[in-house]
Parts: structure tokens; sequence; C-alpha cells
């Protein structure tokens, strides 16, 4: 038997500025994982990845890892969740900018 | 310093337009990110996790305070304010944007520097010993060696496609501060019985996943066949590399394979062919470039304010214990200016601090400045009675921290804070080491101790060469860190030994001061180093203080 499906979100970074992005359920890229399509099942990821591949503005999207949360979608791996951030010795990215620009 | 030819000039100024145009074309859809990833990484150009990152060369380190205002300029237009430097001599800016970076490099090659080859499977960067030129115990200065290399491999047809990264590092010294011994091929120049000078060459050394300290396969190479050997050490390594595993594809794994002596066979046999192809164009091109760079003229004047100085002020007297050290002319040093003032993140310097060192390398180091792969800067020549002066220049500008070679001196690779490869932090763990010994007043009482930090197996951090090397890792969706012991990164290499489990984010701290302690405990004076004391004791004392309860463990 296979493992349960783990929830996931597509993310990936923008072309032109590098910054993480993340798929929405209505195909935009948002700055903020919580507005991310929370994903259930395996096959719609799939689906989805390949979406997200065809997008023009989005660089290396891939499934990662995510659970529900009170605000949307909460990132699993501590990786995922300094991307929602940015780094720990600066306050640069996304912690001090605002999302959704 | 050298000076770009219009020949180097008109290349770069090509590749920089061409460069633009790829830029265009990937953003108007018209190169895939899969066309377009080995164009961009031909040109240092990086997609990590925030943001793209360029990494710019400092060809063997040397770079002049025009190019260092440049850098300012370029962190202020198009960056947040800084640049960091890294653990192979060059810059890093973390935050371009991709529609910025042709302005960058063009910026770059108005005061001629690039950022070609700081990337992809071609011959990197040639580094060199950062106080080339100026050390006391130099045989020659090895840089115009390193800049023939540097012409010779740019955009060398053969070698824009081989199985792996390869990098070269010099040294004309007896003291290794290049860690010749971990590079694909290390340069250490020595002389030969009549007293001339060549080079021992090593072959094959590396960190990464795979720890190496490379093999002597000429214990003296005449300078004039330098050039000659290395392309057959190239062509040989073009031909057997593999090409089929990223993970077995360096030339260490070649060597390991092919065996020392069929490779040695095969180098030999293959310079024997070359040799006389070169027709003496290479040493023509050599002296060319050695006249770029000729020592400065040195000044004479009356050394009395510094000892007067040394005496009388112990924030003088601290820094100049640690951050100078022997020039070839007695009453001049070579000033190392830290990058690691305590809780500040390794290498990296603002836009303020870039034009500070270039004002001060105009007015006491003779326009000359080094950065070196342990992360600073360098000014190779000041006189003794500027000292004060630039000390009292450098307080106030977070540039004036008395710890070079010290606990607090650490390397650390940008980690998961920057960097895509990375399964764990090193800067905070670098951060909180050098607080932590700072608030204990300990860091001169132990004295020089090497700590170097990566944040993945691929040691950019040369957590192996450290003293005390940290590894940041992944075990579990949780930051690990493993320590290990009694690496050294010098002419009597060593790749350390692992201590034992590793520790949690949390953990680290304690266990390095743990360690410190144990060293403090047992060393026989205060004139027998960490290294000393690990290379007499062994791993036990320090296994003991690394995990107590293990001990009570066993001993119940």
């Amino acid at each position: 038997m296979s493992r349960a499906f783990v929830t996931k979100v597509i993310t990936g970074n923008d072309l032109l500025i590098g910054d993480v992005i993340y798929l929405t359920a209505d195909d935009q890229w948002s700055r903020d994982h919580a507005e991310a399509e929370l994903i259930e099942d395996e096959a719609h990821a799939q689906l989805r990845l390949l979406d997200a591949q065809r997008a023009k503005n989005v660089v290396g999207p891939y499934l990662a890892d995510a659970k529900r949360g009170a605000k949307g979608p909460e990132p699993v791996h501590f990786r995922e969740a300094f991307r929602t951030r940015g780094p720990s010795n600066y306050a640069h990215g996304k912690q001090v900018e605002r999302p959704n620009v | 310093m050298y000076n770009y030819t219009d020949f180097d000039e008109a290349f770069v100024r090509t590749r920089t337009a061409q460069f633009a145009a790829q830029v265009e074309r990937r953003i108007s859809g018209a190169l895939t990110e899969d066309e377009f990833r080995p164009l961009r990484l031909m040109n240092g150009v990086y997609l990590q996790l925030h943001a793209y990152m360029l990494r710019v060369a400092i060809p063997y380190g040397t770079i002049n305070p025009h190019q260092m205002r440049q850098l300012a300029q370029i962190a202020d237009t198009y960056d947040k304010g800084y640049g960091h430097v890294t653990t192979r001599q060059n810059i890093q800016f973390n935050w371009p944007k991709l529609t910025d970076i042709p302005k960058i490099l063009s910026d770059l090659a108005d005061v001629g520097m690039h950022a070609i080859q700081t990337s992809g499977n071609t011959i990197r960067n040639v580094t060199a010993d950062h106080f080339a030129g100026a050390a006391a115990d130099e045989i020659e200065d090895p840089r115009p060696i390193a800049e023939l290399l540097r012409q010779w491999s740019t955009d060398h047809p053969e070698f824009q496609f081989l199985p792996r990264k390869f990098k070269i590092a010099i040294t004309g010294s007896s003291t290794d501060r290049a860690v010749t011994r971990a590079h694909d091929i290390g340069l250490r120049m020595v002389r030969n019985e009549a007293g001339e000078p060549g080079f021992e060459v090593i072959v094959g050394g590396g960190l990464g996943r795979t720890p190496l300290v490379g093999t002597t396969v000429r214990d003296f190479l005449p300078k004039a066949d330098l050039l000659p050997y290395v392309e057959a050490v190239l062509s040989v390594y073009n031909m057997l590399g593999r090409r089929d595993n990223k993970y077995k594809a360096r030339i260490k794994i070649t060597l390991h394979e092919t065996g020392k002596e069929e490779l040695s066979r095969l180098i030999e046999e293959r310079f024997e062919e070359l040799r006389p192809q070169f027709g003496g164009n290479d040493q023509a091109l050599l002296d060319q470039i050695t006249a770029a760079f000729s020592t400065p003229e040195l000044r004479q004047a009356d050394t009395g304010s510094y000892h007067a100085f040394y005496k009388a002020d112990p924030t003088f007297r601290s820094w100049a214990d640690t951050n100078l050290a022997a020039h070839k002319n007695p009453d001049y040093r070579i000033v190392t200016i830290s990058l690691k003032k305590h809780g500040a993140t390794p290498g990296d310097a603002t836009s303020e601090q870039m034009r500070l060192i270039a004002d001060l390398a105009e007015r006491y180091g003779h326009s000359e400045i080094r950065i070196s792969h342990e992360q600073n800067v360098i000014l190779p020549h000041v006189h003794l009675s500027d000292l004060a002066t630039l000390h009292a220049a450098l307080r106030g500008s977070g540039l004036e921290t008395a710890n070079v070679g010290l606990i607090s001196d650490i390397i650390a690779c940008p980690g998961m804070d920057y960097c895509a490869l990375a399964t764990a932090r090193s800067i905070p763990v670098a951060q909180q080491i050098a607080n932590r010994f700072d608030e204990l007043k300990l860091e001169h009482d132990i004295g020089p101790l090497k700590i170097k930090i990566s944040g993945c197996i691929n040691a950019c951090g040369h957590h192996h060469v450290g003293h005390i090397g940290i590894l940041g890792l992944d075990r579990a969706g949780v930051e690990n860190y493993q320590i290990t012991l009694g690496g050294d990164g010098s002419e009597t290499a060593v790749i350390g030994e692992r201590a034992g489990p590793g520790f949690a984010y949390d953990e680290i701290v304690p266990a390095i001061e743990r360690i410190i302690a144990a060293y403090l405990e047992q060393r026989v004076d205060a004139g027998e180093t960490f290294l000393q004391a690990y290379r007499r004791l062994g791993l036990a004392p320090f296994k003991a203080a690394l995990y107590p309860d293990e001990g009570k463990r066993d001993a119940a």
C-alpha cells in the first residue's frame, strides 16, 4: 500500500526578481504562503505541477509539503519555513516586505 | 597590479552584451529555464533560496581601490548595500534582480572585473595566497602565474565542458595560506637543489562529500613548464573524468580510480606532446604580466611612533598582536582587516566599509587590497609608522576587530539563509559562537583556532580542514550539526575526524564550549595551540567532553 498523501503547495521563484512565489487556486502566483492552494490528492498535485511548469514567470516550480493552518496553508519543513520569511541574519526579504505585491 | 589589455576589455564587453541579449530572450520566453541556466551559470548568476545571486571573481584575491568603490556602488544601486566575500576569493551579491544583472556586469567591466567562470563545469577563479607579493616567507609572488592561468583558462574552448568544476590554488610561500592541498590542482612554489624556483604540483585534493588531501604528482616542476603541465593535467582529466555520475566526476575520483602512477604517466605523456607546441609564447606573455606585479616603491621613515603606540595603547596592541603579519620589508606589516566583528555575518562588508577600505588602501597601503579565502580583507603593504593612524581610522567602522586567527574569525558559507543547496544554516551558528566567546572574554586566552562551518556536504565552508569543523545537516526535518576535530588546511593538511553524533541547533554552541573547556584544561601551557593539543591528545578527551552522558553510561 502506498503511504498517505501529504498535502502540498506548489512553489517556485519569480523569474524577474527571484522572490519565492506560490500557486493559488485561481492560477495566480502569490508571494504569501498562506494564499497558496493546498493540494489534497496526488493526481491533482501532478496536474497542478504541469500547469505551473507551463507558467512563464516562474522558475523551477515544485511540490512542497504543507499543512492546513488558521490563516491558510503553512510550511512543514524548516527550509520551506525559511523561504516564507527570508534570511535570519538580516531583516531582508519577505519578513520585511509586504506580501502580495 | 595587472590591468586589462584591449583584448581583455573587448572580450568582457562582448560577453556582457551576449548575456544581456540572453536575459532579454529568457524574459520574452524565447529561452526556457533549461536553456538559460547554463548560460547564466557561465556568467556567475545563480538562483538561490530567496533571490538571484551574482558571484563576481576577484582573481587571486587582488583588487584595487577603484574596483572596491565600484563594488560599493553596485551594492548600493542594485543590491541591499553590502557584498559577501566567499571562501574562494569571490564577492557575492545576494539580491540582484535578473533585469539588473546585465547592467551590473557592464559596471564591473568598467573597472576591469567580471563574473565569468565563477560557476559551471569550468576552471574557476584561480585563488592565491592572500599575502602574495608581501609575505616575508615568500619565494616569489605567485600572482603572475595565477594571471597567466586566468588568461589561459578564460573561455578556453577545450575546457568549457569539463566533467565537473575545476579549482586551482597557488602559493609562493612555504607556509600554505591558500589551502593548495584541498584543490583539484594545488601549486606550491619550491626551490630545487640549484636554488631555482619551480612548483610542487598537487592533484586531486578536495573537500565536499569525498574529502581528500591532494597527491603530489611532481615534486619539482620548472616554472617555465607550468602552463603546458597544467594543460596536460586538464587534458587527461577531461578524457578520463566521469561524466556518468556527478558525485564521481571530480579529478580526485579520477585519481583514486586510475591510480597515482597511471595518472602521472598519462599526464607526463601528454605534457611531452604539449610542451613543444607552446613555443615560448607563454613565457613571453608571463614576462609582460610579471612586470605588472612589481612591489610598490616602499618608503623609508622613522618607526618609533609605532613602538610608542604599541606600548601605550592596549586596544592598538591587541589588534597589532592578532591582525598584523610579517612583511618582506621589516619596516612594513601586512594588515588583515577583520570582516568578523562579533555577531556580524562572516565575510559581509557594507558599501560604507568598502569605501573606507578603498580610502585607507590609498592613504596607507600603496593602493593595494587583497581578499582572503578566510573572508577577510588585507592591506598588504603598510608602513609601521602608519599602523596606529590606520587602526584609529578603522575604529567605529565595524572593521577594527582584533580577532584574526582566533575563535571568532570563523569561515562560514551562506548556508540555508541564502543557498538553495544548503541543508542547514551556518551564519547564525557562527554569530552565536563569536558572541559567546566574546562574552566569556576567552578568545585571546584560547589563542590560534580555526572554526569552519558548512551548511551542507559540499563543504564551501571548508569544515573538513577546520581545527573545529561544523557541518549542518537535515536530520529528519530538523537542523543537526556534526563536529569534526583536528582538521588542518595548511602545508600540513589533514582532514578532520568526526567526533560522533550531531547536535541540535540549540546544542551546538554549548558543545563547542565543552571542547574549548577540555582544551584549556588539558593543554600543557598557553603556548600549546588547540591543534597541537589535539595532535598530542587525540580525539578521546574531546569526545568525552562532547558526550559526557555516554561516559557515565559506560561506567554504569
